[in-house]
């Protein structure tokens, strides 16, 4: 019979499993407090992440999002406060341990190498699961060869699910905003990451490409079991995507709750359509 | 495989049964061309391919699968979806089971879909994706008769309610359960009661006009058309094609469908439709079918190319096709050429005509078609003239295709060709064009009124085209018979000869001429977007959108320059002289079918566009200078929104008519 390529459901994820059962908690941040100099970023914000979900965090202008992600990814260190991923509790996380534990994430301003394929950008993903060392790697046949034929199947697979293979070999650079965008969900996804963080994912797109990218968030949710975190500024995609919000407001947490809870809250209410302050 | 499986699908093909229906020719095919490719798609980026009989052995499990979810002889199955094996395999498992597959476009929106789907009282309907299911589902208690829907790929609808929804692989393995416990006979069986005059599909038209008829088709119509298109062409089973267009569409039934069992040739699937031209380029067919947009849009990215080439390759490029522009046709059409003129050709076989087939995956082409329009004398010698054995012919949906071909050897650019094997034309007095041949249509399903408008009862079909057979007996079309008009002054107006004439420019996408009971004719003019894109971006000319690309002064003076060439052209034509364009507008708005002013083959619907451009037309002839104008546009999501533009209108000058007539001489004495 013919050599039929597994379908992607099929396909076991190389990581081991997560060991946190769905619903249960996947990431806790506790009482994280975090500043640069004087100026306060995050005050004392709380929230968890459980597994399987798909975890919004929104809020104004300079409201923390982006430093809450990097807190989590640990690109910035907090003064306080402590992070439980994967039932591990740290004060601080760091880069490559997050990258190596499952946590993969999307840049608000795109960083893929521009002069790369959208392939090799994606291949790049799966640098954290390669187990072959420089010796190998720099050899090429044997073992590394082998395994780097699984990693390109799993790739494929992943161009396939975004729909992106007439850009296979296409220069990022060379690409609209948007394809660059599901290219850098691709490599995300490449890492096969337990917790899948998404800053912006629909900035600056038009509703058809918001629909598209809406379409194949819920899917991966869906498909691979991933559970996601995202910061978005169209409160329809918000509202319609996750399964629960968190609102920061200049460092602090505002509301927390399903989309209409926090669709109901007085404070966010005022925080997204402004406040007088004569009373 | 195992030898068991082969058992009764294969003594059946012994028995040399009349080979009148296509699951026959499958399980003959099965064992004729065992080992021959039938099928390859590209998956995950790798060519997979299936033989003749592993594709009987997956056609089989399917069709088992399909009968055990309860479909029988005569019901109604609509495929909906794009060009992949599984959905060309469920034309096969239905026939087998006696049903009757209807393909339906894949890209129309759920009202055009729901009236297809109920017309033919569908039963069943077998989806590509999520997609599709949503579009079914969307419909609801409209499908009165729909029981169940099957899909090939399960992304997105793990969650969805699966009491009525199946996956393809969960049917096949329904199938093979079945084929392993009870064996294959019944179904073998079940193929043996089909006979040629069964209805083998029906094909939804598109329709220029009103509602989509279901035009059924019978095996004997799509066999015998087949067989003499393979007679015709000397195909067999090597050849290799690419199936790249819509299912629903005749074409692609008769060229990736009857005529792959009937050769037994390989049809090839794309990996998605974005990536058909390179994957056109990997398998370089030897037999390829495409509508002369197709080319046109080739030739384009071409051009656009050399433009951006090095000095010494656009050298090369322009100084070899001059060359081929030369000799290239004769040497194709074997005539005499000078050695010295053979060996440069020869040499530029080398150097530029093979990469640049080998670029468009041309390279292995035997015979290659074009349809469905006219196509301009300049693309159509390009390729000819590279040595490309590209033809023209002249087919419907209600002929299974084929009405006219260009033999080999007897090429023009603007014929359409002889009367196909088995088909009789006969031009009627008011010049519409008609046929009869074996391929000739049952009917119109549930719709004898129009059955009978367009069939006699002795066979003769009207195409409703208008045309005339030249002095070699090629058969010249030049419209459609109820377009052609006539302007008030009485001159001929045949709006579709004259929108292909300002077509042939690379810089106009499409145009709609209007004229007829009119003063003097005027027309609508969409740039292409490709061409002038790459044209301002090479003059720095900056522009935010198509609209503000559309209304550019030096934009409207390229186009201008075009429409006077045209003018020119009409002038020398005794038919034409009169219908010489005086006014033009270029539209804010690229023409789409999701906004209904082209069909789903991308053919102009000009009353459609009359009416919701009506203030255009106006003021075409009112002699205003610009005219405000807002649209409702629809988004590929269904969704409405509108765009307003001022459209500035052009006049042009008439040139006197340069040809010289019996008449016209003596009315000058």
């Amino acid at each position: 019979m013919n050599v039929h390529l597994k379908p992607i459901h099929e396909i076991r994820m190389t990581r081991p499993d997560d060991g946190i059962a769905p619903g249960k908690p996947l990431l806790v941040v506790d009482n994280i407090s975090l500043a640069f100099g004087g100026v306060k970023a995050i005050t004392n914000i709380s929230f968890d992440i459980l597994k399987g979900e798909i975890r919004a965090i929104i809020g104004p202008n300079g409201a923390g999002k982006t430093s809450m992600l990097n807190v989590i990814n640990g690109f910035y260190h907090p003064q306080e406060g402590t992070i439980t991923f994967r039932g591990e509790k740290r004060s601080r996380m760091r880069p490559h341990v997050a990258a190596h534990q499952g946590i993969a994430r999307t840049f608000q301003n795109i960083a893929l190498f521009k002069g790369m394929s959208v392939l090799d950008n994606i291949m790049t993903g799966r640098i954290t699961l390669q187990n072959r060392n420089l010796f190998w790697q720099a050899l090429w046949r044997g073992p590394a060869e082998q395994e780097e034929l699984e990693h390109r199947e799993a790739v494929e697979h992943i161009i396939d699910f975004l729909e992106i293979e007439h850009i296979r070999k296409t220069p990022v650079g060379r690409l609209p905003y948007g394809l660059q965008k599901r290219v850098e969900l691709g490599r995300a996804l490449a890492a096969e990451p337990s917790l899948l963080l998404l800053d912006e994912p629909m900035a600056g797109m038009n509703l058809e490409e918001k629909e598209d990218m809406s379409r194949f968030i819920l899917d991966v949710n869906q498909q691979f079991g991933t559970t996601i975190a995202l910061i978005e500024h169209d409160m329809g995609v918000v509202m319609d995507l996750s399964d629960r919000v968190v609102v920061l407001d200049y460092g602090r947490k505002i509301g927390d709750g399903t989309p209409d809870e926090v669709r109901n809250n007085q404070d966010v209410i005022d925080a997204y359509l402004g406040v007088s302050h004569d009373e | 495989m195992n030898a068991q499986t082969r058992t009764a699908a294969a003594k059946a093909s012994g028995d040399g049964a009349a080979m009148d229906t296509f699951p026959k020719f499958l399980l003959s095919n099965a064992v004729k061309l065992a080992d021959r490719p039938a099928m390859r798609h590209k998956d995950l980026g790798i060519w997979q391919s299936w033989t003749w009989s592993q594709l009987l052995f997956e056609i089989r499990a399917f069709s088992m699968g399909l009968a055990a979810l309860g479909v029988k002889r005569g019901d109604k199955v609509a495929i909906i979806g794009q060009n992949r094996p599984r959905l060309y395999w469920a034309f096969c498992a239905v026939q087998a089971l006696g049903g009757v597959p209807i393909p339906v476009y894949a890209d129309s929106v759920a009202e055009e879909m729901v009236y297809v789907l109920n017309h033919a009282e569908v039963k069943f309907a077998i989806c590509q994706d999520q997609e599709q299911v949503d579009k079914v589902l969307s419909m609801g208690k409209q499908l009165k008769k729909l029981k169940k829907i099957v899909y090939d790929e399960i992304r997105g609808l793990r969650d969805y309610d699966h009491a009525n929804l199946h996956a393809i692989d969960g049917v096949e393995a329904l199938g093979e359960a079945d084929f392993e416990a009870n064996g294959d006979k019944a179904w073998v069986e079940g193929i043996n009661k089909g006979k040629g005059g069964d209805i083998a599909v029906m094909l939804y038209t598109s329709g220029t006009t009103g509602r989509p008829k279901g035009v059924m088709l019978s095996f004997d119509n799509l066999r015998i058309s087949a067989e003499n298109g393979n007679a015709f062409d000397g195909l067999d089973q090597t050849e290799e094609t690419l199936a790249y267009l819509p299912l629903a569409w005749v074409g692609d039934h008769i060229f990736s469908y009857a005529q792959h069992y009937t050769a037994g040739y390989c049809v090839c699937c794309p990996e998605s439709p974005e990536t058909a031209d390179a994957d056109r380029r990997e398998i370089a067919p030897t037999y390829f079918f495409a509508p002369p947009r197709v080319f046109e849009n080739l030739l384009t990215a071409v051009i656009v190319r050399m433009e951006d080439a090095g000095n010494l390759k656009k050298k090369m490029f322009h100084s070899f096709m001059d060359h081929a522009r030369k000799v290239g046709e004769r040497i194709l059409n074997g005539e005499p050429v000078g050695t010295w003129d053979r060996f440069k050709y020869f040499l530029g076989e080398y150097l530029v005509y093979g990469p640049l087939k080998n670029r468009m995956g041309f390279t292995r082409m035997k015979v290659g078609y074009t349809a469905g329009e006219a196509i301009g004398p300049e693309i159509f010698s390009f390729y000819r003239s590279l040595g490309l054995n590209l033809k023209q012919l002249y087919g419907q949906t209600e002929a299974s295709v084929y009405i006219t071909a260009q033999p080999d050897g007897e090429i023009r650019a603007d014929t359409v060709g002889k009367p196909s094997p088995d088909v009789e034309i006969r031009i009627a007095d008011n010049g519409e064009v008609l046929y009869r041949s074996p391929g000739v249509f049952v009917g119109y399903y549930k719709n004898d009124e129009a059955t009978k408008e367009t069939k006699t009862k002795d066979g003769w079909v009207h195409t409703g085209d208008a045309g005339f057979f030249d002095k070699e007996g090629h058969l010249k079309i030049i419209d459609r018979a109820k377009d052609v008009g006539k302007l008030k002054n009485g001159s001929l107006f045949a709006p579709k000869y004259i929108e292909n004439k300002l077509k042939f420019f690379p810089n106009i996408k499409e145009a709609v001429a209007f004229g007829d009971g009119r003063d003097y004719c005027a027309v609508f003019v969409n740039i292409d977007l490709t061409s002038i894109g790459s044209w301002a971006e090479r003059n720095n000319i900056a522009y935010a959108s198509y609209q503000e690309l559309a209304q550019h002064p030096e934009v409207y003076k390229t186009i201008e320059s075009h429409v006077d060439q045209v003018n020119r052209d009409l002038a020398s034509e005794e038919l034409m002289a009169g219908s010489q364009i005086r006014r033009f507008l270029v539209l804010h708005k690229e023409l789409d079918a999701d906004d209904g002013e082209l069909t789903r083959t991308q053919k102009v619907r000009r009353s459609f566009i009359a009416e919701r451009y009506s203030p255009l037309i106006d003021a075409l002839y009112d002699g205003s200078k610009e005219k405000h104008i807002e649209t409702e546009v629809v988004f590929e999501d269904g969704r409405k929104g509108r765009i307003a533009a001022t459209v500035e209108i052009r006049d042009m000058k008439e040139h006197p008519p340069s040809f010289v007539a019996e008449g016209m001489k003596e009315a000058a004495e």
